[in-house]
């Protein structure tokens, strides 16, 4: 869209009619694709465009041929990748490798508008947002990704604190602050990466992590170390093979301390506590423990812990709110379900599966089914995988790990880096273009 | 007057019949966009992976049972295989094949 005003005037013109009859003379002269149909058969809308939102969104068009109107509400001007993001604290990629725009999805009819969701109004079928007027939706799409909990590590909840130790678990400007901190640190320092209790986003993400600072300490620090304080008793993902990558490539690097989840961190002694003990750093990197982001918490979708959102997993439907569909990081996972790209992305397509069918009459798919593949990267070389396959089973109203499918790679390899390469590569035009 | 009406009650009642039986239109599409994440949307490949839009069914169905055998050699596709049904590697299969490769 040419300029904030068209796109304000666009926005008033559409938002002030029902959902079902949007002009669709605005909507062809707004689109760069093929023109849209006369009458839409109803609107989603997005909130969201992360890995599953921005994918729902997608797919919604294409299987609807374009009878849905799609609205994907996204604050942020680019989508960055978590997955590889790592591999810029590791030294081998850029930020802007894992940075793309949203135009491509315009290309599908998707209207993307630059905004923030502040309520969601249920028995009216409407959002709130921050910049513009109320829309309306016929089926909502809840991505919202997820919110740290400060609150339970006291001397992290203020935001200078928060500028100081850094998460870097979403990727973006913090990934590249926490990159510069690690170039800044003194040869001999040390690097602490603190770890929240399972669930939490990226199973393997912090094995990898550290092997990737690791991997930079030793071409570049090398009496540098890193302390992993892991709030989890084992390794949670991949372990037979960090362990071999960590006594490979890293021996001397790497301590690994299971069962110590931070309890608080002193930002001006640069010290993490645990439970009994006390850990001094030179780079700290606290990963809270998260939860769904508060939109979720004020639609009254989170079901789980006070933190998750429950859905059926055929649907992506939350089990608290009809016509409301919950993805991503989000939800609260199906057994043995990750929290991950991978599984994100087809989150989006169940939805979009369910949504298309039921705004056009047809059956839901009986048994969808759904598969997870996440990569790691243990070096700028190497990398190894974890897989599964993700069944509805109809009697049992559950999505299953499906027996004797799934497993990790034999090895890490060389190989499986050019793969890893590739996954992202597709993923990501799957997502967005 | 009463005829047609039947008869449109009849075709309505199809898809839910299908439905019930488990034949399921969209099985193969729904199956290829999980695939999607490393082999592309319809399995276009953006890049790094085979193509597999467009292939002879035969073919791609073939790939999926060798996998799943442990006659292909693979680095992942022999587990991801192992969770396919019969039928869904033939639908999937035939979804593929009727993809046009870009």
């Amino acid at each position: 869209m040419a300029s904030d005003f068209d796109r304000r005037a666009f926005l008033k013109a559409i938002g002030a009619g029902t959902a079902a009859t949007a002009a669709p003379a605005i909507l062809t002269a707004c689109a760069t694709a093929p023109a849209e149909p006369a009458k839409p058969i109803g609107r989603v809308i997005v909130i969201g465009g992360g890995y599953s939102g921005a994918t729902a969104a997608k797919y919604i068009r294409m299987w609807s041929e374009r009878r849905i109107e799609v609205f994907l509400v996204e604050r942020e001007a680019q989508f960055v990748s978590c997955p590889l993001s790592n591999l810029v604290l590791g030294g081998s990629r850029q930020i802007g490798d894992l940075t793309i725009g949203y135009e491509k999805l315009r290309e599908y009819g998707v209207q993307v508008i630059r905004d923030e969701v502040t309520e969601i109004l249920v028995e009216r079928k409407r959002v709130r947002l921050k910049k513009i007027e109320d829309l309306a939706y016929d089926r909502l799409v809840v991505s919202p990704g997820i919110d740290f909990q400060y609150d339970l590590i006291p001397g992290l909840n203020n935001p200078e604190a928060q500028k100081t130790v850094l998460h870097a678990w979403k990727a973006g400007p913090e990934t590249v602050a926490l990159r510069k901190q690690l170039e800044g640190m003194r040869d001999g320092g040390v690097y602490i990466l603190s770890m929240p209790k399972a669930p939490y986003r990226c199973p393997p993400g912090p094995y990898e992590r550290v092997c990737q600072v690791a991997h930079y300490f030793k071409t570049a620090k090398p009496r540098s170390k890193v302390i992993m304080l892991d709030g989890n008793e084992d390794i949670v993902s991949k372990k037979g093979l960090f362990l071999a990558a960590w006594n490979d490539l890293y021996k001397g690097i790497i301590e690994y301390r299971p069962n110590q989840e931070a309890k608080d961190v002193d930002v001006k002694g640069m010290t993490i506590k645990t439970e009994f003990d006390s850990f001094k750093g030179d780079v700290l990197n606290v990963v809270p423990p998260h939860g769904a982001s508060l939109i979720a918490r004020q639609a009254k979708l989170i079901t789980a812990n006070n933190r998750w959102c429950g859905v059926n997993w055929q649907t992506t439907e939350s089990i608290a709110v009809a016509g409301v569909y919950v993805l991503g990081d989000a939800t609260l996972s199906a057994a043995a379900m990750p929290k991950s790209a991978s599984m994100a992305n087809n989150h989006g397509k169940l939805a979009a599966s369910a949504i298309v069918a039921t705004m056009t009459g047809q059956p839901l798919n009986p048994a969808p089914t759904i598969n997870n593949t996440c990569y790691s990267y243990v070096s700028d070389r190497e990398a190894m995988h974890v897989d599964s396959v993700h069944r509805w089973n109809p009697e049992k109203q559950a999505l299953e790990p499906v027996a004797g499918s799934g497993g990790v790679s034999a090895q890490r390899s060389e190989l499986e880096k050019q793969y890893a390469d590739a996954w992202a590569r597709n993923i990501w035009a799957d997502t967005l273009s | 007057m009463k005829a047609a009406l039947i008869v449109a009650v009849a075709a309505a009642s199809i898809p839910l019949a299908a439905s019930a039986q488990g034949t399921y239109p969209n099985t193969g599409r729904d199956l290829a966009a999980s695939c999607a994440i490393c082999h592309g949307t319809n399995g276009v490949n953006a890049g790094g992976m085979p193509n597999l839009a467009g292939q002879p069914q035969d073919y791609l169905a073939r790939q999926l049972r060798d996998f799943r055998d442990g006659k292909r050699p693979a680095t992942i596709m022999h587990q991801i295989s192992k969770g396919l049904t019969e039928e869904q590697i033939t639908a999937v299969s035939a979804y593929w094949s009727a993809q046009k490769a870009k």
